[in-house]
């Protein structure tokens, strides 16, 4: 077990490292195998630098859930954005900055945050307290600032914080 | 190639040529810098899924590389112009 | 040409328009919106949905005329879907940065304390 952890430490990067290579290779032979197995073990200890090892998932149903959450929700946000866009000359949104209270403190899940709400149209990750307390986001439409909050929280957050703390 | 595809990919390239325009218009009318960097990786991005496209119409595989190598480009180029408005420097 | 075929095509055809639309109102977005933060939503649109549709569609599209499973063309939006947010936030403090410097009251404040730029997490970009 030992020796795993120091020839694997970062067993989730060497998974996507062998698949990306694979999928680009387009073969499963055995020499593009055995390449791409090299590099899934190699690339990890170039960047120690990047604290990579340590890291597990603690729940992967709740990961699975969430990762199809905000599937679901690019597509519902991307046709009320575009909706929006059209009718821009006759309804104008209420977009406006949020302060957002963050109860989340892990590095990697506020990463994953920004990472999610920047893909989701209709939110802008802009800037975060120093001391992790607090973010600002640019929200494209947002009627009532009390209630987005609460649901920003519930949808987002608290799933965060079951896979990373 | 059916009558569908031959439709849809011409289509498909002249929204992402008229889109190219709008944000050209946007990238000389500005008015500041990140207005125009940000312009700059939307016509990168138009790049990728021209790209693409082509690559789907020649019924051929190679052209998935270069829209590989132009993804990465405009990550470093944004970056890089994002970095020197920011603070004047790219490499500290 | 078989039924499965023809369904696979129009498939793939219908993303490909799907994801032109997608592009043209979102470059409509971004041309015609007067502020900065209010442009940066209408790319969102075309770096996902745009992205994506041309990605399953063109999936698909090898995957039917090589007679195996072609997974390399969805590569595209997922590394789009990793350094997309990278140059964004980046661009997004850039322009309160500058806006702050430039005065005139159009961006907010900074929250509680300063924050030094390189608290941020999600871009390694240093």
């Amino acid at each position: 077990m030992r020796l795993l952890n120091t020839l694997l430490p970062a067993p989730w990067l060497s998974g996507m490292l062998l698949g990306t290579w694979l999928v680009l290779a387009r073969t499963v032979t055995p020499g593009q195998f055995s390449l791409g197995l090299l590099l899934a073990l190699g690339i990890p200890h170039l960047f120690p630098k990047l604290q990579l090892s340590g890291i597990r998932l603690r729940r992967p149903a709740v990961a699975l859930r969430f990762i199809a959450r905000v599937a679901g929700d690019v597509v519902v946000s991307n046709v009320a954005v575009a909706r929006d866009v059209i009718r821009w000359r006759w309804r104008k949104p209420a977009s406006r900055f949020v302060v957002i209270p963050l109860d989340l403190r892990d590095p990697l899940g506020l990463a994953a945050l920004a990472l999610v709400t920047t893909i989701v149209p209709g939110t802008v990750w802009s800037e975060l307290a120093a001391d992790r307390s607090a973010l600002l986001l640019h929200v494209w439409d947002v009627q009532e600032e009390s209630d987005f909050v609460l649901q920003f929280k519930a949808r987002y957050e608290q799933p965060l914080r079951e896979i990373f703390e | 190639m059916s009558t569908l595809l031959s439709f849809a990919i011409p289509f498909a390239l002249g929204c992402y040529a008229l889109a190219s325009v709008l944000v050209l218009f946007r990238l000389v009318r500005g008015p500041r810098a990140q207005d125009r960097v940000f312009a700059l990786d939307l016509l990168y991005f138009h790049a990728i899924l021209v790209v693409m496209v082509i690559g789907m119409s020649h019924q051929s595989d190679h052209y998935f590389e270069i829209a590989l190598a132009i993804t990465l480009f405009g990550f470093v180029s944004t970056l890089a112009m994002a970095k020197f408005i920011l603070r004047g420097e790219v490499i500290e | 040409m078989s039924a499965g075929a023809f369904w696979i095509e129009a498939l793939a055809a219908g993303l490909l328009i799907l994801s032109g639309l997608f592009v043209l109102v979102s470059a409509i977005g971004f041309a015609r919106l007067p502020d900065f933060f209010g442009r940066m939503h209408p790319p969102a649109l075309a770096y996902t949905l745009g992205s994506w549709c041309v990605g399953l569609a063109a999936a698909l599209y090898y995957s039917f005329l090589e007679k195996r499973l072609a997974l390399h063309p969805l590569l595209i939006p997922l590394l789009l879907s990793v350094t997309v947010p990278v140059t964004t936030v980046v661009l997004a403090r850039v322009s309160l940065f500058r806006g702050r410097i430039a005065g005139g009251g159009d961006v907010p404040p900074t929250l509680a304390q300063r924050t030094a730029p390189e608290s941020k997490p999600g871009g390694e970009e240093s």
